[in-house]
């Protein structure tokens, strides 16, 4: 069937900022279908409130909205831009929500708007809990039997007809406690008794307990015309009980049988066709490991980070076939765009090995649990491929950046049998290290897998590469070994480690030998048909399929590896655009990258892509085949940066910036002597290495100070100290995570937080705007709410930071990008922070300037001058509009997380608010970010000392729109004695009704909860805080904040919203 | 033990001997199949040929004897990147190394299966050696290797006398031209009681049988060389019975027709080959595995017209005849390994057969 000609303009509908759970994935959908769309001349119109995405880029779609994913906004819109049809399922969770929202408000009928890719009875259908059940009764899919009981007898009789094991969950109650699985009729008892006690509604939800089977996901497609494929299946290598997302992941599947992989395919397939979905769909399936028992655990039906590390794994691209299939086509009408010949109706079949590893945020949140659950957690994740299973571990495991590069990286060495035995059960993100010892030590796979339940194929696996280290350490490095080692992907430095060699020995030895990668083509039919699309992986061992293509000039664009906090997605936005703009410029260009939820790894967004790790060794691996005239490494965050040296090593010219200049950046020494030459103040420090040092400097500096390790992203374990405790921690804390670098001990300026980022061409430069924090310093860059233009900067300080930016530029000999944080304190501008590359606000500025930044400094690296590109230098005029960038956190995921904000950076993700106004760009700002406020016009203050004074006027302001206030004991005494009316209430060890009692209450909007700086101490202010998160009230730890928000309240109505196509913007 | 894979073209892969250290000469194919390594090795349609698995990682799973398609394996021989060292699945028995053993058939693996592929992609299936013989020498081997055909394969895989398998419903002829076993078996769940023949049974004694319905399966070799067989499929197309026919039945009963068929490049063999119901515009993943493909041109179309046709490369994938009851296909509905999207045509048989 072809295209419905009735479809001519789409709102597509993305999905909002970059939470747990919800992440880049999309922005790769998105982007593969608004280009999908405008391919069959459609017109788009998009609308995410998510700045540092691809696809709000005004080459992807024709109008393109960054305002509030909300009901108001959307309503508006489509009165605005009158589309005929709204495209949601590529915008998540979200995107599916708002769609159901307006279908059951009526307003798509009432406007004569289709909603395509779904209908709002699949939603509801697919999402309903009990429509679902239901639909998956009628067409005899089993689910985990279920049912909510009131009363310990119920729960009994329900539990003998289902069979024990069960898992209870007692509804509404904090972070699932009072639950627990009960695997005979006593436990059930007790659990039960005190679940339905604990339970606010005495109600306590009985299930059929499937923990330990093995998870399956199959992703599939479905058209119009009821014909249906399956791109993938995947098998996790944690059974059921981790999250998905949290699991290691396989594809395809590997241990079951035809039998088992056609019955759940006949499943999906009967799945997709029930809930009658046109599009892609994902459903994950609990198998049971000892029969052909399973039962469907959800299904998604929208594309999901399943579906695009499915597109990834097998280079059939999902989304761009959803969209196809929104538009009318059917599957066998659309062509296969990585063999060119095929259609998109065919089931992928490879010939490699898949695996993904989730990228877990522990190393942020040293106080959080590392459990793993049904809670996702992890931030990002890297998938590897190989010919073999264990080679795909070990690449995958490298690619994590977590100071890890084989199975002995986290040491368990110490545990002895019972201690491992022990460890087996804890189920974290070392869980597979712990396997290796637990093997090492002889514990038998029957041992582990009835503790762990991973099947014992894959504990094989495991085994064989302890087998390899093992052989490494005690055998004779002959060839045969080395090459067997090297099929299992160890690393050089891994094999030198063990052999008690040097790296360059193993490396010199292999290349004599012809031990060296090749690479071997994804391409959808395991080499059935030719591919027309280069996309690589490597392996050790036969016919090396990746030619050194010549004639254009080669540049080598090296990505950002996995999302993590730090490092977002915003490093994949400026790595594409760098991509295309050296394709621009007639460049052969080539990605190196391993994130499969990333528009970068996309099959088509370079000429050729290696997915492949970021370490040096399989970078020298890709530069050996292409040989590129230079490498650009601005753009791929620190991931990038930390390649420079090694590929100087290897012969590759670094384009743009060169690696001593960088060096002089982040090089204490260095740069104060560049500093001190260009006549720029910065706060006083030191360099140290000790605790002592840093004591004696901080002492000599006077507290509060910022201790920071050097050479790190996002402030990872950059702390303010107020006391020479504090500084002990800190540098405890900072030894920890494997620091070799020296430890920076700086003033603390309490002032306004600056940040711009510059292109810069060696003479002159280019600063698209001034960004200023609402926070103030001490609070990470990518935490603050950031505003632009500047609000509160005079003229003649606007034109020290401009001339400070020139010198800085001029003098690191810049060529490129660079970021600058300045601290304004008095008038007077210090630098805090240089970073000679792209930054995290480079997308936001880009798009709120209408300043191409990332082709300019492209363009400016390959020798073209500003001046000549038609820019003006210096600052550019400022836009006639605000634009406010707010972050965006994922608190509420990760448990016993401290939420308080400082100097290290927590959010996952941003929004942007941007309107005439400064209020109303505030206000969106906050909409934008879920905080939609009032409810209850309730809030509870409880602030440090020092924040007494703000809070009597925050308070006053609250207290005017009609909050009640409660307050703990001296903030309660202090608002009062100003005037405000607070209701003082007990701390949270005092009696009830106390602060949680309040909180858990459910009726409180805010709290506003300013920490101590320094190490804070008190467990009452991480209960309030954690708790509070958990229940879904917002949380502030900054007064700036609260100022920023009392004043949107203040100023807004959401019904007057003006909305601006940032395309138009230029 | 070292082993080598000698092409016709004088490429040498080199590997580790598995299964038994037999020297054989066989015709290359690949199958592109992810599961399913039991059944491709039981499938009698392999008979003559040697197959590589594209998968890498091969014998996860062990051997399930229930999954079995006939009584033992029947390819020449067995090519693989890797075989797993352990099975990891509830219902293994055996593992794939012991299962060639025991059945005393040759395999290499640790060889590039996927340059290996990619030659018989771009210039045709050819044949080959496995040989544990370091001292080969290949001028001698190559002109062996050009000599070498299947041949008639058909009467090695057919049963030796006929069988039955209980059913309270439709009474089905079955002639086992190499016949997979989820063939009957995907009669006899729907209640047929199904009589299987040996290939040659003469066509008089199954009329005779006054069966309600008859089934052509699946089996190995160029199906011209079937000349006799041929003879008896011409006389069942005279008779009102209705007829289904599978992959070889299928090309057998185009050639009884007057159609021809014709040796494919290096054929479909796999389980995720689309095919398109030209009666229902609707398209379904089929499991295939055939080097021989009918040609549609010499078809005469009052006789039959194209019923399926293959969407990747527009080839024909099955016939339905206008003056009868007779339906054909070259591609698996009966699965085994593969998707099960295609089952719905026995169940249109069974139709067929209630409507006579």
């Amino acid at each position: 069937m072809p295209k419905n000609p009735a479809i001519k303009k789409v709102l597509v509908l993305g999905s909002g900022p970059i939470v747990i759970g919800q992440a880049a994935e999309f922005d790769y959908a998105g982007t593969q279908a608004c280009r999908s769309l405008k391919e069959e001349g459609i017109e788009v119109v998009l609308l995410n409130s998510n700045p540092a995405t691809i696809m709000t880029d005004k080459d992807i779609a024709d109008k393109v909205y960054i305002e509030p994913l909300t009901m108001e906004v959307v309503e508006q819109l489509i009165l605005k831009e009158r589309p005929d049809s709204v495209l949601p399922t590529l915008g998540g969770q979200a995107g599916l929500n708002l769609a159901m929202e307006l279908e059951e408000a009526g307003f798509l009928k009432e406007q004569g708007v289709r909603l395509i890719g779904t209908t709002a009875q699949t939603i509801k259908k697919a999402e309903d809990r009990l429509e679902f059940k239901s639909t998956m009764e009628q067409i005899g899919e089993p689910v985990a039997a279920s049912l909510v009981v009131e009363s310990v007898e119920d729960g009994v009789a329900f539990a003998e007809k289902i069979g024990y094991p069960v898992v209870l969950r007692p509804a509404y109650t904090l972070g699932g406690s009072g639950g627990g699985i009960a695997g005979c009729y006593e436990e059930l008892v007790e659990i039960l008794e005190n679940g339905l006690r604990l339970s606010r509604v005495g109600q306590v939800l009985v299930e059929r307990c499937i923990a330990g089977w093995k998870e399956i996901e199959y992703e599939v497609m479905r058209d119009s015309m009821g014909n249906c494929i399956t791109v993938c299946n995947m098998e996790n290598l944690d059974p059921v009980g981790v999250h998905t997302g949290d699991s290691i992941v396989v594809a395809p599947s590997q241990t079951l049988g035809d039998k088992e992989y056609q019955m759940l395919r006949r499943s999906a397939v009967n799945i997709i066709s029930a809930l009658g979905i046109t599009g892609g769909c994902n459903v994950q399936y609990a198998l049971h490991p000892n029969s052909f028992e399973y039962c469907v655990i959800e299904v998604n039906p929208r594309v999901s980070r399943s579906s695009a590390l499915a597109s990834k794994a097998t280079g059939y691209p999902i989304a761009k076939v959803a969209a196809k299939i929104a538009l009318g086509y059917t599957l066998d009408e659309i062509k296969n765009a990585i063999t060119g010949k095929t259609y998109a109706s065919f089931e992928p079949m490879l010939d490699y090995c898949v695996v993904k590893i989730p990228r877990l945020p522990f190393d942020k949140f040293i106080s959080a649990k590392r459990t793993l659950t049904t809670q996702m957690k992890a931030t990002g994740e890297v998938m590897s491929i190989c010919d073999n299973f264990e080679g795909a571990l070990m690449k995958a495991i490298r690619s994590l950046e977590q100071h890890v590069d084989s199975l002995m990286s986290y040491d368990f060495t110490a545990l002895d049998i019972d201690g491992l035995k022990k460890q087996l059960r804890v189920v974290d993100d070392r869980r597979i290290w712990v396997i290796a010892e637990a093997i090492r030590k002889g514990i038998t796979y029957e041992e582990i897998h009835e503790i762990t339940k991973i099947d014992i194929w894959f504990l094989d696996k495991i085994a064989i590469l302890t087998e390899m280290e093992r052989a490494l350490q005690t055998q004779e490095l002959t060839t045969e070994l080395l090459k067997e080692a090297k099929r299992m992907e160890f690393p050089d430095h891994v094999v030198a480690r063990l052999t008690g060699k040097a790296e360059e020995e193993i490396k010199q030895m292999r290349y004599e030998n012809g031990i060296t990668a090749v690479y071997k083509m994804v391409d959808t039919c395991a080499a059935e048909f030719a591919a027309e699309t280069p996309y690589y992986y490597s392996v050790f061992g036969g016919e090396n399929e990746a030619e050194r293509t010549n004639g254009r000039k080669k540049v080598l664009v090296l990505g950002s590896g996995p999302i993590r906090i730090g490092q977002g997605i915003e490093f994949d936005f400026c790595s594409v655009h760098c991509t295309w703009a050296f394709a621009k410029e007639g460049f052969e260009t080539i990605i190196v990258n391993n994130n499969p939820e990333t528009v970068s790894t996309d099959f088509d967004i370079a000429d050729k892509l290696y997915f492949e790790p970021l370490t040096p060794e399989d970078v020298e691996s890709i530069v050996r085949i292409e040989k590129p005239d230079g490498a650009v490494v601005q753009f791929g965050g620190q991931t990038a940066i930390k390649l420079t040296e090694a590929l100087l090593k290897m012969g590759v010219p670094i384009l743009g910036t060169s690696a001593e200049n960088v060096d002089a950046a982040e090089d204490r020494e260095l740069f104060d002597g560049i500093l001190e030459t260009c006549g720029i103040p910065r706060p006083a420090g030191h360099t140290v290495f000790t605790a002592e040092e840093a004591k004696h400097a901080a002492n000599e500096l006077g507290y509060p100070v910022l201790v920071r390790p050097s050479y790190v992203l996002g402030g990872q374990g950059m702390q303010i100290a107020i006391s020479d405790e504090d500084v002990d921690e800190f540098i405890g804390i900072i030894n920890r995570i494997a620091q070799e670098h020296p430890i920076l001990v700086d003033k603390y300026l309490a002032g306004k937080e600056i940040e711009v980022d510059a292109v810069c061409d060696g003479e002159d430069i280019l600063i698209p705007g001034i960004m200023e924090h609402i926070e103030r310093a001490g609070i990470h860059s990518g935490d603050s709410i950031s505003v632009y233009p500047a609000q509160s900067l005079d003229d003649a300080v606007k034109a020290t930071i401009v001339e400070y930016t020139k010198r800085l530029a001029r003098s690191l000999h810049v060529i490129g990008m660079i970021n600058i944080q300045f601290v304004v304190c008095r008038q007077e501008v210090y630098v805090i922070e240089v970073n000679p590359r792209s930054s995290r606000t480079v997308p936001y500025i880009s798009k709120v300037t209408g300043i191409p930044i990332v082709p300019l400094a492209a363009k400016v690296i390959l020798g073209h001058k500003l001046k000549e590109l038609g820019y003006s230098t210096g600052l550019a005029p400022e836009a006639d509009y605000i634009a406010v960038k707010m972050p965006v956190f994922s608190f509420e995921k990760i448990r016993g997380a401290d939420i308080s904000l400082g100097p290290e950076m927590k959010s996952t993700g941003e929004c942007l608010g941007i309107a005439k106004t400064f209020n109303e760009a505030l206000y969106k700002a906050f909409l934008g970010a879920g905080i939609r406020l009032p409810k209850y016009k309730n809030m509870i203050m409880t602030v440090k000392d020092a924040d007494k004074e703000e809070a009597v006027e925050i308070g006053r302001r609250f207290e005017a729109l009609g909050y009640k206030i409660y307050a703990t004991g001296s903030t309660a005494k202090a608002l009062n004695a100003g005037g405000v009316h607070a209701v003082r209430i007990n701390k949270v060890e005092q009696e009830s009704p106390n602060l949680l009692d309040l909180i858990l209450g459910h009726e409180i909007d805010l709290v506003i909860d300013t920490p101590s700086q320094g190490v804070d101490h008190s467990r009452d202010g991480f209960l309030i805080r954690r708790n509070a998160i958990e229940t879904g009230v917002n949380v502030l730890t900054a007064m700036d904040t609260a100022r920023a928000l009392v004043t949107s309240l203040e100023n807004t109505d959401s019904k007057k919203l003006t909305l601006l196509d940032i395309a138009a913007v230029s | 033990m070292k082993a080598f894979l000698i092409l016709e073209d004088g490429t040498v892969f080199s590997g580790i001997s598995i299964g038994s250290g037999r020297e054989i000469i066989s015709e290359i194919v690949f199958n592109t199949s992810m599961t399913g390594y039991l059944e491709v090795l039981t499938d009698p349609s392999y008979a003559g040929q040697a197959v590589v698995m594209t998968y890498p990682l091969i014998g996860n799973y062990g051997i399930c004897y229930e999954d079995i398609e006939s009584e033992r394996p029947w390819p020449d021989g067995y090519i693989v990147r890797e075989l797993s060292r352990i099975s990891g699945n509830f219902r293994s028995e055996n593992t794939i190394q012991h299962f060639l053993e025991e059945h005393d058939i040759p395999g290499i693996s640790g060889i590039d299966t996927r340059a290996l592929t990619k030659i018989l992609r771009e210039k045709g299936t050819m044949n080959g050696m496995i040989t544990t013989n370091e001292d080969y020498k290949i001028e001698e081997i190559l002109p062996k290797l050009a000599k070498y055909s299947t041949g008639k394969v058909v009467e090695r895989v057919t049963c030796r006398e006929k069988y039955v398998l209980e059913g309270d419903g439709a009474r089905v002829a079955l002639l086992d031209l190499g016949i997979k076993r989820n063939i009957a078996r995907s009669l006899n769940r729907r209640g047929c009681e199904v009589t299987v023949y040996p290939a040659f049974t003469k066509a008089e004694e199954i009329i005779a049988s006054r069966p309600d319905g008859i089934m052509l399966s699946n089996g190995p070799g160029d199906p011209k060389e079937c000349t006799e067989i041929i003879e008896e499929i011409k006389k069942l197309y005279r008779t009102d019975i209705p007829i289904f026919a599978i992959c070889l039945g299928h090309q057998l009963m185009a050639l009884a027709n007057g159609a021809d068929t014709y040796k494919m490049k290096y054929g479909h063999r796999g389980g995720n080959h689309p095919v398109k119901d030209l009666q229902t515009g609707r398209v379904y993943i089929s499991s295939q595995n055939h080097g021989y493909v009918v040609d549609t041109e010499r078809l005469d179309e009052s006789v039959a017209v194209p019923a399926f046709v293959n969407v990747n490369d527009g080839t024909n994938e099955g016939l339905r005849y206008t003056e009868k009851n007779i339906f054909t296909v070259q591609f698996h509905p009966e699965a085994c390994p593969g998707p099960l999207d295609s089952g719905y045509l026995f169940d249109r048989f069974l139709n067929m057969m209630e409507v006579n």
